[in-house]
């Protein structure tokens, strides 16, 4: 993975040394709240309703052995215990004090972590495939890629102040597992027929109010001219982007405006009027960074290995279970790619204690090569596990509450914090997930692969509206009600689920979500997940279900 | 307000003119962008001596063609979140090759200085309060860049090709 040089040491200490000042300027008064704001929320910190909330970067999800020692450290020293990993590959801690903050950078800058750009009007932490440089159907490591992005959007000086956030994500493999379509910009590494290394570009994707999936803007990208398209793109979004009302302020709401072909117009005219020399990628530049990523030293498969994983998953049910949810494959024969749940039943999804975080620390260095993985979906990832160890990694997580079996079934549910942290909030989104993960927990087997994603609001950090099922909190006279939608997707194959009817209240969530996978295990055909049906079939069956005869 | 220029509090020299106030003989002078349009094919002056206040809506190519009729381009910063007028700066400098006097007025805030000053502006207008809290500081904050920009300052990704940091 990266490790930082003296730039990037140096480069973060003049940061923090920067925070610091700002904190202090704050206390003594000479910056007022309003001043402030802008200036924290650079460095992930929120006021939320109870407490501050520091957002930490986990860029494009890598984190070392030694980084997530550090996050059970800050959820000790700073926090109530534990944090909460979230849908951009991040982790919050919800109880923080703002004079604390800058030992708090201080120490996650020790082990090159820091809140930059974790909020704000600016570009976000670049995410990506949690099983980049692992998985089997990938065409490249994107990880080299998200970091060149990631340095170059670190504190540039023309695009901080943006009509709204602006998120970008890589993704390299044949399934999308970084929900690229739905992002600001989403980038699918591929190859030219030359073998060149480049980028097909998507623009105006996003969640929120207005879900829209990503449209291309260009084809081919080669990695030279990568940066300077992007700048190309951001100025055009800087320039054009609607100030007037954050709600429509984001760049899918300029490409809607303009359309696809005005946008691609006034990229182009702005990549050919640009002088690129400066931005374009040196060759060595780009080697440099790939070496950081090169495979770590594998060792050749064990003879036994085989046999005594077989054996293993004969004699222990929780355990066979486990590897055929959390277990995937590897490109290196003889190992393979662990996801953690952090989704036990009946516990917010995507918190994990302090000792849970140094168990994970330890157990990456015992079963791996210190690395550790943050998904979009609120778990976490051992990449490199040697098949033979899997049952005594399975025994360890299991001693530690870890060893939740239902990777993409339905009690792998994707929630915001909602109304129990949020300020923006305006409905419970943790109790809902807890109580329907319980509920269907008894047969998520039969279910098969299903994604329930839960907002508290219409902002969408759950991502419900590309949930196979979708559940958005909503207000109705002070009362928390849900609406429900069907047959949303992240993936290649990205939509947004289509709403079946009014809101219900927040004890009927369970009856209707069982009523649509009726429908859904009614109708599908062999193999077919959720939307793919509600693409063969409509949105009546749904509908019907949940509400009678329509 | 205040005028910080070249590493020093300076007096502004420049004059700004209100639309209906006559164009003096000499000595510089700046309007807005509005009568720059109207009145472009009449004003003969040089451009050490006519500066032009434009606002964050127009488009840096708009101002650029006429770049060199100018010895100051005021750009306007509405408010802390707007950002618009880096990017103009920085179309005007590395673009269009304005090598005039690029003002930032409005609401230049001391955490926005080196941003400002990356992206080609050199001359700032600020509240008195910028000098008893010593927010010019703030345009030394960082000495490591991670991009290039319009003040030809190395950037981290060229460092590392060559010398040590």
């Amino acid at each position: 993975m990266y490790r930082y040089d003296e730039f990037d040491r140096r480069f973060l200490e003049e940061r923090v040394a920067q925070y610091r000042g700002q904190v202090a300027r704050r206390l003594n008064g000479q910056l007022t709240e309003e001043e402030f704001r802008p200036l924290r929320l650079r460095n992930g910190l929120y006021l939320q309703l109870h407490a501050y909330m520091l957002r930490v970067s986990i860029p494009y999800g890598t984190l070392s052995a030694e980084q997530v020692r550090m996050l059970a450290h800050v959820a000790r020293k700073y926090d109530r215990g534990y944090g909460h990993f979230t849908t951009r590959q991040n982790i919050q801690y919800n109880w923080i004090k703002l004079d604390e903050t800058p030992d708090l950078l201080a120490d996650l800058a020790t082990v090159e972590m820091h809140g930059i750009q974790t909020s704000g009007n600016c570009i976000r932490n670049i995410t990506s495939d949690p099983f980049a440089g692992v998985a089997i159907d990938e065409i490249e490591d994107p990880r080299p890629y998200c970091e060149i992005i990631r340095q170059w959007s670190t504190l540039h000086p023309e695009f901080s102040w943006l009509p709204r956030k602006f998120k970008i994500a890589v993704s390299a493999a044949l399934q999308d597992r970084a929900a690229v379509h739905v992002h600001d910009i989403g980038l699918y590494l591929k190859r030219s027929e030359a073998g060149e290394v480049g980028f097909e570009v998507l623009v105006g994707g996003g969640l929120g109010r207005t879900p829209i999936v990503g449209k291309v803007l260009r084809d081919f990208i080669p990695v030279r001219h990568l940066l300077s398209y992007l700048e190309a793109i951001l100025r055009v979004y800087n320039a054009y982007g609607r100030r007037d009302n954050i709600y429509k302020a984001r760049i899918k709401i300029l490409v809607q405006a303009l359309g696809v072909e005005k946008m691609r117009d006034a990229v182009e005219a702005e990549w050919a009027a640009m002088d690129h020399t400066p931005l374009d990628l040196a060759e060595e530049t780009v080697a440099a960074i790939v070496r950081q990523f090169a495979p770590p030293a594998y060792a050749a498969a064990g003879a036994d290995d085989e046999a005594a994983l077989a054996a293993s998953v004969e004699a222990d049910a929780d355990f066979a279970r486990w590897v055929r949810h959390n277990v995937f494959p590897h490109k290196q024969p003889g190992y393979a790619v662990v996801t953690i749940s952090l989704k036990p039943l009946g516990r917010p999804p995507g918190d994990a204690s302090a000792e849970q975080l140094d168990l994970i620390a330890d157990l990456s260095e015992t079963h791996g090569f210190s690395e550790v993985r943050v998904t979009h979906e609120q778990n976490l990832v051992l990449p490199d596990v040697r098949r033979g160890d899997l049952a005594a990694l399975y025994r360890a997580l299991a001693a530690a509450g870890l060893g939740a079996s239902n990777i993409g079934l339905a009690s792998d549910i994707i929630a915001c914090p909602g109304l129990d942290y949020c300020s923006l909030a305006n409905a419970r989104s943790i109790p809902v997930a807890e109580r329907l993960g319980e509920h269907l927990a008894a047969r998520e087997e039969e279910i098969g692969p299903m994604k329930i994603k839960i907002s508290g609001c219409i902002n969408a950090c759950g991502h419900h509206h590309v949930g196979h099922i979708g559940i958005l909190g909503v207000d109705k006279n002070g009362e928390e009600f849900y609406q429900i939608t069907v047959g949303g997707s992240a993936d290649e194959n990205a939509a947004i689920g289509g709403i079946v009817g009014k809101a219900v209240p927040s004890e009927g969530v369970n009856g209707a979500v069982d009523k649509l996978l009726d429908v859904y295990m009614r109708l599908r055909e062999d193999g077919e997940e959720l939307p793919a049906t509600y693409r063969r079939v409509g949105a009546e069956p749904f509908k019907e279900a949940v509400y009678g005869a329509v | 307000m205040v005028l910080y220029k070249n590493g020093a509090v300076v007096t502004d020299p420049w004059r700004h003119l209100e639309d209906d106030e006559d164009l003096p003989q000499v000595g510089p002078v700046t309007i807005s962008w509005k009568r720059w349009l109207s009145e472009r094919g009449s004003i003969a002056r040089d451009p050490a001596e006519l500066g032009v206040r434009a606002p964050n809506t127009v488009t840096a190519a708009e101002i650029g063609a006429d770049a060199h009729r100018f010895g100051l381009i005021a750009l306007f910063f509405p408010n802390f979140g707007d950002g618009r007028a880096f990017s103009q700066a920085r179309v005007l400098r590395s673009r269009f090759g304005f090598t005039g006097e690029l003002r930032a007025t409005g609401s230049v805030l001391r955490d926005l200085l080196q941003f400002m000053q990356r992206c080609g502006i050199d001359a700032f207008e600020v509240s008195p309060r910028a000098i008893e809290e010593n927010w010019f500081a703030a345009l030394s904050e960082f000495d490591l860049f991670y991009q290039p920009a319009a003040d030809n300052r190395p950037w981290i990704a060229r460092q590392r090709l060559g010398a040590t940091p």
